[in-house]
């Protein structure tokens, strides 16, 4: 297949057409769970804070469809809010990531020379320190507020974003078309813009479910350490890490919200899958 | 027929399993190096990259907002027993003189005293470290053979019912969170069976059987966390051999499938497997720190988050610069170990 001129607008009547039912499900799944995030205050039967009950990890009864945890709280209003907390965050991570590391990679592969090899060399050097130790540095150096945890998690993610949008951007700079805009006399930033951009899509928009379940399980790994997002506020991994008891007592109170993330993160993946095969064409080969 | 000659050519290759097309391509302007240049090339730049970690583990955590003092006397302290204090660390040294001293003390061994409770960390690392040592090491004894096993059964027949059902296990594996994994072994084997223990702190009475019984939980729960991502790269790098025209020459001359695999394409699949587990055991890092943390086991992971927890900055240094040099040294070694395997990796543009 000769590779062609993609538009915005064909890239994604393509896209729906090609939709097979397990994919339709999963993305249903991470539909249902944005919109119970923007409708949180609405649909919690509780405030996420109210303590209603002396008892800790009492069974789901009817007042309480999850049960209580473990200082008397309502589960599933708490559930609901995390959900809430943990996918805003793990939003923003990854929109900042994103623009930062595109935008980046594909500068550096439009201007090429010795920009794009000292920027190359030095994201290489960053990518060779193991994330997690980075972020549990800055934690221990700043404390951990979601401003840190939002800036330390995006810049962590750049440095792989911009690995992936320079590979892609460095594939589309050679193709005939691109050669023909600079020709034409076109600028740097318009070829980026028009040429590069709708070209590189697909790929990016599955990069983009990657890193947004990494942002996620990210996120939640830090909560479940302590080293996360610090009560009052709660999300996710702070709900596993403070019941964890709850499994002494007979109760899955604790599997409530880890099991939300594997739902969001497997609906992802699922949906990256499938996004990926259809690009595969499209995807230069030292991905 | 398209392409007879180069047929030909892979008929040589098939017997020896070795790549002996030219080096030298017309189209590109290459020079081949020496193995030995390659490799001392490599473990410089690993040189290179370990000083680049270590400079931002110092600045990382020696850039606080107030300093070691402020963090040492906490509440207490008056403007006399700051300037006592930093004068006794030497923080009024210029920030690169600190650095050397630092790094030099990290390479001779001497990582200080915490912060917390005035312990030498040197004996506390040499404690925890054997113990993360143990749990890592038995997790690797596990989890390579047996994805190594399941990767070479997807790739058998790929697109087959073995394939599909490990392939979509192994990626719905990989969206678990580490910690997820674990507690529900933990509910099934320690709440609701009781067969083990639900907490893997160790005693100095213990004995091997003792060790076993402790182990078993955090070393199942941490081959999940690292399973998947191994099944599925040596499931790639062994289809990426099988769809080499080397292994086409060999389907065509009616090898039978199972010589096909074991004597063709597994020892040309070996240094690609290689590289897949050296850079999944750098992968363990992360799963150790929070499996340790969540059976209260006293390794070096649950050290450090504790002395993060703390703010003890010089554990914290410790701690991260030992992970940061496992991390490097493991992608080193996978890069290397690809380098010696495949011929056409030292032949550079």
């Amino acid at each position: 297949m000769t590779p062609q001129e993609r538009t915005w607008r064909s890239q994604f009547g393509d896209a729906l057409s090609d939709l097979t039912p397990g994919v339709a499900l999963c993305l249903l799944i991470l539909i249902t769970f944005f919109l119970i995030a923007c409708f949180a205050p609405w649909i919690a039967p509780y405030d996420e804070g109210a303590i209603l009950t002396n008892d800790s990890f009492l069974s789901p009864n009817k007042e309480m469809r999850l049960g209580s945890d473990y200082l008397g709280r309502d589960v599933l209003s708490r559930l609901i809010f995390g959900v809430r907390v943990t996918l805003f965050l793990a939003l923003i991570i990854t929109f900042l990531s994103f623009f930062s590391g595109v935008s980046l990679g594909f500068l550096a592969a439009a201007f090429g020379g010795r920009v794009d090899s000292w920027m190359s060399r030095l994201n290489d050097a960053m990518l060779s320190f193991p994330a997690l130790m980075l972020a549990l540095i800055v934690i221990n150096s700043l404390g951990s507020s979601f401003a840190v945890l939002v800036l330390t998690i995006a810049f962590i993610d750049m440095t792989r974003v911009y690995r992936v949008a320079r590979a892609l951007a460095v594939n589309i700079m050679v193709m005939d078309y691109v050669e023909a805009a600079i020709v034409r006399g076109e600028g740097k930033i318009w070829i980026v813009w028009h040429e590069v951009l709708p070209n590189a899509l697909t790929p990016l928009a599955a990069e983009f479910g990657i890193r947004f379940t990494y942002a996620i399980l990210f996120i939640s790994a830090l909560s479940f350490l302590g080293l996360g997002v610090q009560p009052p506020q709660s999300d996710l991994g702070v709900m596993v890490k403070e019941n964890m008891q709850a499994i002494l007592y007979g109760e899955y109170t604790t599997l409530y919200p880890a099991i939300c993330i594997a739902f969001i993160a497997i609906s992802m993946n699922v949906f990256v899958d499938w996004l990926l095969q259809r690009s595969s064409a499209q995807l230069p080969d030292e991905l | 027929m398209p392409g007879q000659e180069s047929l030909a050519l892979h008929a040589i290759c098939d017997h020896s399993c070795i790549d002996i097309r030219p080096c030298i391509a017309p189209d590109t302007k290459g020079i081949t190096l020496s193995l030995l240049e390659i490799l001392v090339k490599r473990l410089l730049l690993g040189l290179a990259t370990l000083l680049f970690v270590s400079v931002l583990v110092f600045l990382g955590t020696e850039i606080l907002p107030g300093d070691v003092a402020n963090a040492i006397l906490g509440q207490g302290a008056t403007p006399e027993l700051i300037a006592q204090i930093r004068e006794r660390l030497g923080l009024n040294e210029p920030l690169h003189v600190r650095y050397l001293v630092w790094l030099s003390n990290f390479v001779t061994g001497d990582f200080g005293s915490s912060l917390a409770n005035g312990a030498d960390i040197g004996t506390e690392i040499n404690r925890r470290a054997s113990n993360t040592i143990i749990l890592a090491g038995c997790t690797a004894l596990l989890a390579v053979p047996l994805s190594i096993l399941l990767g070479l059964a997807c790739a058998i027949k790929p697109g087959g019912l073995i394939d599909r059902v490990i392939t979509s296990l192994s990626l719905a594996l990989i969206s678990l969170p580490d910690f997820l994994v674990a507690v529900v072994l933990v509910t099934i084997f320690a709440i609701k069976l009781r067969w083990l223990p639900a907490i893997a702190s160790i005693r100095p009475s213990y004995e091997f059987f003792d060790w076993v019984r402790i182990l078993i939980l955090p070393v199942a729960g941490l081959t999940f966390t690292i399973l998947a991502h191994m099944v599925r790269m040596t499931r790639s790098a062994v289809l990426n051999v099988l769809t080499s025209p080397a292994i086409e020459m060999a389907i065509l001359k009616g090898v039978p499938r199972r010589r096909l695999l074991l004597r063709h394409a597994l020892p040309n699949a070996f240094g690609p497997i290689i590289n897949v587990v050296a850079l999944n055991l750098a992968y363990l890092i992360s799963g150790v720190v929070v499996i340790e943390t969540l059976f209260n086991f006293p390794g070096l992971g649950r050290y450090m988050v504790e002395a993060v927890t703390n703010r003890d900055v010089p554990v914290v240094q410790t701690c991260a610069m030992i992970f940061c040099c496992v991390y490097v040294v493991l992608n080193m070694t996978a890069d290397i170990l690809s380098i010696m395997a495949n011929p056409r990796v030292r032949y550079q543009k």
